[in-house]
């Protein structure tokens, strides 16, 4: 995890990394249309921070986008990529919608509810894994599918889902 | 133009028009909610779709533009089918709490339900249920029953210009709110219960008080800034219930401030004054109103044959109306007193001739500004309708500089803005006078030898760059200019650079200033100033609503005066122990909402209003009293049977408008002496009686700060002052202790705190200068 300066002057904030990270983003915008550069910014700052992102990361993209602090909040409730609340190492999103759903998505729920013990929205008491259950993700062709972490995996089945859990390397 | 068809009536449109607009214009109804005139158009309410001949399918009427042969439908069978099917969709979380909701009986879900609503719902499933929110002592949330039109955000980012409200959450669990709770601190945030076409958002003071067909509305002004906002009075069983605002484009358009919305909460307080008294060796008595009148005209009387008329003051409130401001002066006068004012929170009256009045100007004219200069002024809080037609004229973009002894958010694109002493104040003025003058290639004139030597500053540069640049520019000089002890030289100096650079000066006058002027509720030819009747210490005084210690600029100067004073003579609306203290006889005089009279803004439109509730108990108009005084006293001409007949005898002589005067004010120099300067702002809700007793809003965010002293960390550091622990503000003999807070938007060399507050009342004068040490130091 980075550490990130969150208070202070605009020209200090977060870190040197990710200044210059999010800068890259916002010069893509015209001048003054900073705001427009909210979700890849957010991205960045969540993955810094361990997967989530807390209020005082989002107040202070706020002052950094020079933005009002509610509308940093209205993109991060919106996108369901966005956590605010702690997660754990891993996060299963596994979809649910209509065509996931005619190919197994259920059983596939059921499997990893039992293998990891929680319920969708939880995380596991080792802090490895949190579950959540996601709109479309695009990749119908392939359903049932799940996004672990940055990666799709495609025709799952239990027995799946047993190797790709298993194959990480902690 | 292009000829449309709405429901077979033709048209001939603006073709940059949406069909709404084009409906309403034509009165013709087309269901919204989501649609305002005021408003940037979001279109996703969707209830104001209509059939539009050769389109596919039923469009919103908000966000099509009208094209020539357009024909529309807003009643045919698909427009109403998809209204219905709208409104089905509208109503699936929509709670039926009506008999329980404050908006009920005026709502615009509630009326289109009426007519566009299924009797029964076809919905079986859960309704949600959203938590409110607690958005402060003004606005009362009732989240579950938002139907999401946005209206509140769009109002809090286009008009207020401060975005506290968003959408947060997507589909069904999007909820309005501030996300972190807090007080919404926008001056203008009760348009939000206006605007909200439900009872999401409504009057957190008014709740559960009164049904909208149980009162009646009264057309009325608003008495607390020198807008004179246009204002209606709801009315129930002889008690104003609420206020809300009525539009007219050239005063205050659909908006009312937050001031003028809820000052009427002062109306029932416990201070109101309803009998007449008079003080009987040392004791009050209430008495009726006959041997009131009497012992305060023999008291006058015995006054002006012992001491002469030159020994009583009259002064009045700015906030009394034009006809009790010229009865005032007029029975005054009939007695031979000529020690009139209304100028109460001046201390500076070396300009006095200067007139500084505008002809021909409109409160509109500021949106065609293309550059604004603030001087002194923070202008949210002492005009916040005029810091909204500023904000629209910067959004147009115009340019906008402030020179204030404190930075604020001005909640719009500001290109400069700075923080200086009176002294630094001073120079920055007349440095852009000089730029000016370099740039012109003028010599100084009568100035030479008072605008410094050195070359301007480059930001006195851009100043003068932004004024003279500009076809249409405005200098505001607002009230942290106007209360100073040396306000003179200040204003002296903006009017120069007004001339310089050919732009408008507005002194911005405080509430109904411009109908006192008028009324001659000042010393003319001869007589004492408001700071002189306190400083000589008279031996009568006659106040009309004023609270003696908070509404005038030298506190602990004017409760010497009257404690020195023989005979005092207190007409108001409000008691207070201070008047009790050192009064002989109290007249209770009706307030805002209860009299008739006219008021007469900064664009000197005169504005009548009538009296909407009888006077609480046994208090009388305030024009009435001063009618009856003048009888009692045996002038003559005190006949009035209405306040009407008071304007008429007032309208003849002003007709003849005087010839704007040729005066000029040069000031013998630009020095000023402070070391370490008091500002003693009046806080928005702090400017008279009423809003002082209006108890929402002294629980605001805004009144919340009132009682700490604000110093810069630098000055503090200097000073070797400790914000964990009080300090001692003094001033000669005179000192209060504080607790201080630190605040870098304060000028070097400047302590803040607030005037108008019992703290401020322990203190000389305000805006000068004082000392400031750690409490328990020595």
């Amino acid at each position: 995890m980075t550490q990130m300066l969150l208070t202070g002057p605009r020209e200090e904030l977060f870190s040197d990394d990710l200044r210059e990270q999010m800068d890259k983003w916002i010069a893509k915008y015209p001048e003054g249309q900073a705001q427009s550069a909210v979700i890849p910014c957010l991205h960045i700052l969540q993955d810094a921070n361990g997967g989530w992102l807390s209020r005082g990361i989002m107040d202070a993209l706020a002052d950094y986008l020079d933005i009002p602090a509610i509308s940093v909040y209205e993109v991060a409730t919106f996108y369901t990529m966005f956590e605010l609340e702690p997660v754990g190492k891993h996060k299963i999103s596994l979809c649910t919608n209509i065509s996931c759903m005619l190919c197994g998505s259920e059983k596939i729920m059921n499997h990893l509810q039992n293998r990891l013990n929680i319920k969708p929205g939880e995380t596991t008491e080792d802090g490895l894994f949190t579950l959540k259950e996601v709109e479309c993700l695009g990749a119908c062709v392939g359903a049932p599918m799940m996004l672990l972490d940055r990666d799709y995996h495609e025709y799952l089945t239990p027995e799946k889902i047993d190797d790709i859990l298993d194959g990480l390397s902690s | 133009m292009v000829n449309i068809e709405i429901d077979g009536i033709p048209l001939k449109v603006d073709p940059t028009k949406m069909i709404i607009q084009a409906a309403d214009e034509a009165g013709i109804d087309i269901p919204r909610f989501c649609y305002h005139k005021k408003l940037s158009i979001a279109a996703n309410c969707r209830m104001c779709l209509v059939e539009v001949d050769k389109a596919r399918k039923p469009l919103p009427a908000c966000s099509t533009p009208v094209s020539d042969g357009m024909k529309v439908f807003t009643d045919s069978k698909i427009a109403v089918n998809a209204q219905r099917s709208v409104m089905e969709f509208l109503l699936i979380n929509h709670p039926l709490d009506c008999p329980i909701c404050d908006q009920g009986g005026e709502c615009e879900l509630q009326d289109l339900s009426m007519g566009y609503g299924e009797g029964i719902s076809r919905f079986t499933e859960r309704k949600r249920a959203v938590k409110d929110k607690d958005i402060g002592p003004l606005v009362q949330t009732d989240m579950t029953r938002c139907i999401h039109c946005t209206r509140c955000l769009r109002f809090g980012q286009e008009i207020a210009g401060i975005k506290e409200l968003g959408a947060t959450g997507r589909g069904e669990h999007m909820e309005i709110g501030t996300y972190v709770e807090h007080s919404l601190v926008s001056e203008l945030s009760g348009n939000i219960i206006d605007l909200c076409p439900v009872g999401a958002l409504t009057s957190k003071p008014f709740r559960y008080k009164a049904r909208a067909w149980e009162m009646q509305a009264r057309p009325s002004i608003a008495p607390h800034d020198a807008v004179g906002s246009n204002i209606e009075l709801h009315i129930r069983n002889n008690d104003v219930m609420r206020v809300v605002p009525r539009d007219n484009e050239d005063v205050n358009e659909s908006w009312l401030s937050d001031r003028d919305r809820f000052s009427y909460l002062g109306l029932n307080s416990e201070a109101r004054l309803s009998e007449p008294m008079i003080k009987v060796d040392n004791q009050w008595q209430v008495v009726d109103w006959q041997t009131a009148l009497e012992k305060t005209v023999d008291g006058l009387k015995g006054v002006i044959n012992k001491f002469g008329a030159e020994e009583v003051a009259g002064l009045i409130s700015p906030t009394a109306t034009l006809e009790e401001a010229y009865l005032f002066q007029k029975w005054l006068r009939g007695l031979g007193i000529e020690n009139i004012d209304h100028r109460l929170r001046q201390q500076d009256f070396a300009d006095s001739d200067i007139d500084d009045s505008l002809n021909d100007w409109q409160l509109a004219d500021i949106e065609d500004s293309d550059a604004i200069v603030l001087l002194g002024s923070n202008i949210r809080s002492e005009q916040p309708i005029i810091a909204h037609r500023i904000r629209q004229a910067s959004l147009a973009g115009a340019t906008v500089s402030s020179i204030n002894l404190f930075k604020r958010d001005l909640l719009m694109p500001v290109d400069r803005q700075i923080a200086v002493n009176s002294k630094q104040m001073v120079q920055s003025l007349a440095g852009i006078a000089k730029a000016l003058l370099a740039a012109a290639r003028q010599d100084a004139g009568d100035w030479l030898d008072l605008l410094p030597e050195r070359s301007p500053s480059a930001f006195e540069h851009n100043v003068a760059l932004q004024l003279s640049n500009a076809m249409n520019a405005t200098l505001f000089v607002g009230d942290l200019i106007n209360h100073q002890p040396q306000a003179s030289i200040l204003r002296a100096l903006a009017r120069l650079v007004a001339e310089l650079s050919d732009s408008r000066l507005v002194i911005l006058p405080a509430t109904n200033s411009n109908a006192h002027k008028l009324a001659a509720t000042l010393p003319v030819d001869k007589g004492l100033n408001a700071r002189q009747s306190w400083e000589r210490a008279l031996r009568g005084y006659v106040m009309m609503g004023l609270d003696p210690m908070l509404d005038t600029a030298q506190p602990t100067v004017v409760r010497d005066a009257l404690r020195r004073a023989s005979f005092v003579v207190s007409i108001s609306s409000f008691d207070n122990d201070w008047v009790r203290q050192y009064a002989n006889v109290i007249l209770p005089m009706a307030c805002f909402a209860e009299t008739s009279g006219t008021f007469i803004g900064i664009d000197k439109r005169p504005q009548q209003f009538a009296g909407a509730v009888a006077p609480r108990g046994d208090s009388r108009p305030g024009w009435k009293i001063l009618r009856v005084l003048g009888n009692v006293s045996k002038l003559k001409g005190f006949d009035y049977i209405s306040s009407q007949d008071v304007v008429d005898e007032i309208e003849s002589p002003l007709r003849e408008t005087k010839k704007k005067s040729e005066a000029r004010f040069i000031p013998d120099s630009l020095e000023l002496d402070s070391d370490l300067m008091l500002i003693s702002e009046v806080p928005m809700y702090n400017t008279d009686s009423l809003l002082r007793h209006s108890e929402a809003l002294q629980q605001t965010p805004e009144s919340r700060h009132n009682g700490f002293a604000r110093i810069n960390s630098k000055e503090a550091e200097q000073r070797g002052l400790d914000p964990q622990h009080e300090v001692v503000i003094s001033q000669d003999d005179r000192q209060v202790t504080v607790p201080l807070e630190i605040d870098d938007d304060i000028a070097d060399g400047c302590i803040y705190l607030a005037a108008a507050t019992p703290i401020s009342a322990q203190l000389g004068s305000l805006f000068s200068q004082v000392q400031v040490r750690q409490a328990g130091a020595s």
